[in-house]
């Protein structure tokens, strides 16, 4: 450890403790951190030398299991990928925003996952096969129109920068609609007509005002905001061809 | 979730002075009043071309005062903000693959340039 560079780090930390604490406090720990540390690397120092009590979530350390999203100074980021590097000497580390703080760093995540299941996030297949008629195969362009998609390790940062979902919590969210497309996008999947009923609605993506703040600060370049306006072209479509072509069918 | 989380209040009215993205939004958001301001004009100026030649004299007079001039050079500005704010984001809206690949992004936004550049240049043709 001597070998690499060393720096002296302030980190401030939103706590809260449900039992004891009727609004969250910020505490400042002095962490002395190596240059390679990422901001998830100081809190796990936190836990094991000066606090235990502090609580956050992380498990994989490598952008790849969506668990460790909070506010690093301001910004909505995967504390494994937040180098310290990038950062002054004073860090601020806060929640995710736009979500209910159950602990310190730790957020109320029901609300997303009941939207994510609500848009049917999985394969429902145009027609049913039995297994003897083989796969559901798909070329490889066909594979590419909906594959950004599928990155997405919902990690909920999108939610935490869309001051849409802030403002509107109703609103159904950047990777819900996105998770939508990208089954309404495969060739595999019949299943669109489905998910409209919930996407299509006023709390569904015409609530989105294109801030484009969700595919800033997507870590796995999904561009949520991309496929959000998407969704809206193919929903204006579809009322126009329901209002003003009814005998064409979707 | 426990019995007592704490939700963070957002201000409605001062949310979007916390990000410089949020200002961004706004500015594009804020700018197409311009728009609106100018097509109002629009619809003024044939009010008054319906009242005959003298009362549209008097709006084209209008116009060229200082404060009509001041109006306009505010709006294109405005204009030129709003529609470089959209064109730049149309590759997210509409992509288009062609084949395994998608049409890189600048080639969409630059079609967008160059269609407009080309629009412009008929009207102020026909305008001359």
């Amino acid at each position: 450890m001597s070998e690499l560079q060393k720096r002296q780090i302030q980190l401030e930390v939103l706590r809260y403790n449900p039992e004891t604490d009727t609004a969250p406090r910020y505490q400042t720990y002095s962490v002395p951190c190596l240059d390679e540390w990422v901001v998830l690397d100081a809190l796990n120092y936190v836990k094991d030398h000066l606090d235990p009590t502090l609580s956050y979530r992380w498990s994989c350390h490598m952008a790849v299991c969506g668990s460790c999203g909070m506010m690093v100074n301001g910004e909505p980021k995967l504390a494994c990928k937040a180098f310290i590097h990038e950062y002054a000497d004073q860090i601020k580390v806060e929640p995710m925003a736009n979500f209910p703080i159950e602990r310190d760093l730790v957020t109320s995540v029901e609300d997303f996952i009941t939207k994510l299941a609500s848009v049917k996030p999985y394969l429902i297949p145009k027609e049913d096969k039995p297994i003897s008629a083989g796969e559901f195969k798909q070329t490889p362009a066909e594979l590419k129109k909906f594959k950004q998609y599928t990155l997405c390790i919902n990690c909920m940062l999108c939610y935490a920068a869309c001051p849409q979902y802030g403002l509107v919590p109703e609103f159904l969210g950047p990777a819900a609609i996105s998770m939508a497309h990208r089954y309404n996008q495969d060739s595999r999947d019949g299943g669109r007509d489905q998910r409209q009923e919930v996407v299509a609605s006023n709390e569904g993506v015409w609530e989105c005002s294109f801030v484009g703040a969700c595919s800033e600060v997507c870590p796995k370049h999904v561009d949520p905001a991309g496929a959000l306006q998407q969704v809206k072209v193919a929903s204006t479509i579809d009322w126009y061809k329901e209002h003003l072509m009814p005998w064409v069918t979707k | 979730m426990s019995g007592k989380p704490y939700i963070r209040e957002i201000s409605k009215t001062t949310w979007f002075l916390s990000q410089p993205r949020y200002k961004r939004y706004m500015a594009r958001e804020v700018t197409c009043i311009f728009i609106f301001a100018y097509t109002f004009l629009l619809i003024v100026a044939l009010a008054r071309l319906a009242q005959g030649p003298e009362a549209f004299q008097e709006f084209l007079n209008a116009l060229r005062s200082p404060l009509g001039v001041l109006f306009n050079v505010a709006v294109l500005i405005a204009t030129v903000y709003h529609s470089m704010s959209w064109f730049n984001v149309t590759p997210q809206a509409m992509p288009i693959q062609r084949g395994e690949e998608f049409v890189p992004g600048k080639i969409i936004v630059g079609a967008h340039y160059g269609a407009w550049a080309v629009v412009s240049l008929i009207i102020l043709i026909l305008g001359v």
